[in-house]
């Protein structure tokens, strides 16, 4: 395995590109020996699997590849890998728990973690709780400040930083003036906000220099508005969804209702006039030039717009918007009632439909889009609107080389974890 | 006789009431009938013979037989009517009686729709009286902390995050005393079915999501629980009148789902979240549909009974009724389901009279049973009916496949002293089924 890059979070550029297809690990299938084990998770450069096995004393570990974690615990769950390959998962021992890498247990443990998520640049953080008091923990220290309950968290652009939703009261029961006194508000690196509110939900930071948080806010029952840094953007909603700050300039947009129906707001402007019955999952390209979103023009009919733009094709369901690196592009899934997948490409259904399908990966020049899909039972990839003739029992969503030359993708043929790298120009 | 009579005294209605002005109450009533009813309820207004026929389908109204204020007219000309005529120029203390009869007089079952000679929905007019109350903040304390609940940690039982996963590990614990490899697979991507409860699971009722792991381990299923929020379907926002947390929460729901990607979503034994997932929280999402489809329990114990992945060496003897859950039977259809899998399971099954699509509700659901103890005996008077109807078959076990149901039904068997005891089909399934995987 290529040593990780601290500073993409992936290990891409070290990763085997050679052509053709090896087998990983003969039989991913449990061992005798194991009471059982759990589902496999693919390492992101194919070279490894991870799975929770449970010993024949009762303990559990990480089974890896044919090897196993040394350490054992009381249990375990949760194994996931991160960007840069690193092996997490969430540990008890002792009747406490914490976060173990790479089979290393983080040293700090508390009454219970859990939510391992991954950020920029390597860093790893869990909610942890202790004495019945919630905070965030990055890389294995937790907030100083720890909270009565403390969720949402989210990493500032350089991984340095966390900023989660807190609630800085306890409340008795049916306590409805304190709650409507509003006690919730966001702590950045466990230092609560001033203000609090009745509901705070889903803080995030402005990646240009990682010194502003934004977050939806409830400012009484009736009243939603989005808060930076605790301070309330002057216009009120009657709902709003998660804000995203333009990288290159640090304007604020989120979707808000008004009477009905939904638009973006821009700092508090209305941008997109609210005339849309839907619009969620708002993403601007790196340059900030084009704002993307999830929107249903129509009741019932939902497709993806750019700058207030949709598409003309519409469905019933759109889900995992993805942006090319350049922002000029997009590709979703768009379904009915969860069957029936498609994987839309600016704007376009490709052919073939799965029973499900998973986000749409753009290659780093932003020519060529990859994606996972299943259908009775067996998963294979869609590259450029094909069909690849590979088919797999398990697999994992594919990844493009940094030159965009090739496609990596990873599956489970035969009970063998295979690794396969194809040059983009043998696909027709 | 109407609401004025029989005021009950609820700490939020009192507080509340107090600060309303003519301005904020003309307000909300231009906010709800004018910006979100539209014209269905002007065409139910303009509809409405004041016939009476509702009169016989209302639980509250068979209950107090003498008194036409506990109609369903009589409980529409108190509230959505008088509004309607009076341009929404009414007093606090009438909102106040409003709010009583919105949240703890009408369940909005919606049996009096099928008595109605042109179809008028009470139901949903309850529910636009409940927006109006909601928008002047005038709703009982116990239903209105449930739905602040939702939008604080997304479930209505105040449970944390921790809360949730421990009591999931501990039941997995518990189960693997009985059935070895019995695990409750958290957080697994790509699972066929994702299980999914409401609140007082975890909070008091743990031992249904034994009973859960243990059905699906025996049936060899691909499922798993998810850990992080969107967990509860239940839905008290839904029923307090606050669309937009109702929306936040069902879109916090299925986006768990779509995230695990998982092919469907299998709830436990309730009906008000049925019907939050396939009726109302999806639409004022924007979906004509649900995005990602929910099998209730009672659909999923059919399917596995009748292809043999669960076994039933020997039924459960003793004679048993049947309550059809209004949300999942009138709501949805699930009353021929709901037969087979009992006959699959009991010996003798006698039935109530009427059942099915005339089911008469539990008197819990609607959030009533929410608004907590000083309504209590509200629910228990106003359905003597059903008390009536569970004494007349005779039979010592009741099964109902609905959380609320279960604690209404066991409210009314307590007070009339009818001696029953209420199964959840998981109990019975639990009780009952062939365990070839058990120690």
């Amino acid at each position: 395995m290529g040593s990780p890059d601290r500073e993409s979070g992936t290990s891409a550029n070290n990763w085997d590109w050679e052509k053709g297809k090896r087998t990983i690990v003969q039989s991913i299938a449990p061992k005798e020996e194991d009471l059982w084990q759990e589902e496999a998770y693919a390492a992101p450069d194919g070279e490894s699997f991870a799975a929770v096995v449970r010993l024949e004393d009762e303990s559990f570990t990480l089974r890896v590849n044919d090897g196993r974690w040394e350490e054992t615990f009381e249990k375990v769950w949760y194994p996931r890998f991160a960007p840069d390959g690193r092996l997490t998962a969430l540990v008890m021992a002792d009747d406490e728990w914490t976060v173990a890498v790479d089979g290393e247990a983080w040293e700090e443990r508390f009454a219970f973690a859990w939510a391992t998520t991954f950020g920029p640049n390597g860093a790893i953080a869990a909610s942890v709780q202790q004495d019945m008091r919630y905070a965030c923990c990055l890389n294995g220290a937790p907030w100083e400040n720890m909270y009565e309950n403390a969720q949402d968290y989210c990493f500032s652009a350089d991984g340095k930083k966390t900023a989660g939703v807190v609630q800085v009261k306890s409340l008795k029961q049916a306590d409805l003036d304190g709650f409507r006194s509003g006690i919730f508000t966001v702590a950045v690196d466990g230092e609560a906000w001033d203000q609090s509110f009745m509901n705070v939900w889903t803080p995030v930071f402005d990646g240009r220099d990682n010194e502003r948080v934004a977050a939806q806010a409830r400012l009484n029952a009736y009243d939603y508005t989005i808060v930076v840094n605790g301070e309330p953007w002057a216009a009120t909603y009657n709902c709003v969804w998660e804000p995203v700050f333009n990288p290159a300039t640090g304007v604020l947009a989120a979707p808000v209702r008004q009477g009905g129906r939904w638009g973006v707001a821009f700092d508090a402007a209305m941008n997109w006039p609210a005339s849309l019955y839907q619009c969620w999952g708002l993403q601007w390209s790196r340059d900030g030039k084009n704002l993307w979103a999830v929107v249903a023009p129509e009741y019932g009919k939902f497709t993806v717009a750019c700058n207030n733009k949709p598409w003309a094709a519409t469905f019933p369901v759109v889900t995992e918007l993805a942006l090319s690196p350049d922002g000029t592009r997009a590709a979703a899934l768009a379904c009915h009632a969860n069957k029936d997948y498609k994987v839309v490409v600016d704007g376009k259904p490709w052919q073939g439909s799965w029973d499900m399908a998973w986000q749409p990966v753009f290659s780093p020049d932003g020519a060529h889009v990859a994606a996972l899909v299943e259908k009775g039972g067996k998963k294979t990839y869609l590259v450029n609107n094909l069909p690849l003739d590979e088919s797999f029992t398990e697999a994992w969503t594919p990844a493009f080389s940094p030159d965009s030359s090739s496609l990596l993708l990873r599956g489970v043929q035969n009970n063998a974890l295979v690794r396969v790298v194809l040059p983009l120009k043998d696909i027709h | 006789m109407g609401i004025a009579d029989r005021r009950i005294e609820d700490g939020n209605l009192m507080q509340a009431v107090a600060k309303l002005t003519p301005e904020k109450i003309k307000a909300a009533y231009e906010l709800v009938t004018k910006g979100e009813a539209g014209a269905r309820l002007s065409t139910y207004y303009q509809s409405c013979m004041r016939c009476g026929m509702c009169a016989q389908a209302c639980h509250f109204s068979i209950s107090h037989p003498d008194d036409p204020s506990y109609t369903p007219v009589g409980k529409m000309d108190q509230t959505m009517w008088k509004l309607i005529r009076q341009k929404g120029e009414v007093t606090p203390d009438e909102v106040y009686g409003m709010a009583q009869i919105a949240y703890t007089e009408c369940n909005m079952c919606k049996r009096c729709v099928h008595y109605c000679p042109v179809g008028i929905d009470t139901g949903f007019i309850t529910s636009l009286v409940r927006r109006f109350c909601y928008r002047l903040g005038v709703v009982p304390t116990y239903i209105l902390d449930t739905a602040h609940s939702h939008s604080a940690v997304m479930n209505q039982m105040w449970v944390k995050q921790d809360e949730w996963i421990d009591s999931l590990i501990w039941q997995e614990d518990e189960a693997r005393g009985e059935f070895p490899n019995l695990r409750v697979p958290l957080e697994k991507e790509g699972a066929e079915i994702l299980y999914s409860v409401i609140a007082p699971e975890p909070k008091f009722r743990t031992q249904l999501i034994y009973q859960a792991a243990a059905i699906m381990h025996e049936a060899g299923l691909d499922w798993t629980m998810p850990a992080l929020p969107g967990w509860d379907n239940s839905d008290m926002c839904m029923f307090v009148g606050d669309s937009e947390m109702m929306g936040r929460l069902k879109r916090c729901h299925y986006e768990m789902a779509q995230r695990l990607k998982v092919k469907r979503i299998v709830m436990g034994e309730c009906g008000h979240a049925f019907r939050s997932v396939y009726d109302t929280g999806n639409r004022w999402l924007g979906f004509k549909d649900w995005p990602v489809p929910v099998v209730h329990s009672v659909e999923f114990f059919w399917e596995l009974l009748t292809t043999g992945k669960i076994k039933i060496p020997k039924k459960f003897d003793k004679p048993v009724t049947i309550h059809d859950p209004c949300n999942i039977t009138r709501g949805y259809g699930l009353m021929d389901k709901l037969r087979e899998v009992v006959h699959m399971l009991c010996d003798k099954v006698v039935e109530m009279s009427p059942n099915r699509e005339h089911t008469i509700c539990c008197c819990a659901g609607g959030g009533i049973i929410n608004c907590g103890p000083p309504f209590k005996s509200v629910r228990v008077a106003g359905n003597k009916a059903k008390a009536d109807q569970l004494a007349a078959t005779g039979v010592e076990y009741l099964v109902a496949p609905c959380h609320n149901c279960h604690g209404g039904l066991e409210d009314i068997i307590g007070h009339y002293k009818l001696g029953m005891h209420t199964k959840f089909l998981g109990d019975l399934i639990y009780q009952l089924m062939e365990k070839t995987r058990a120690e």
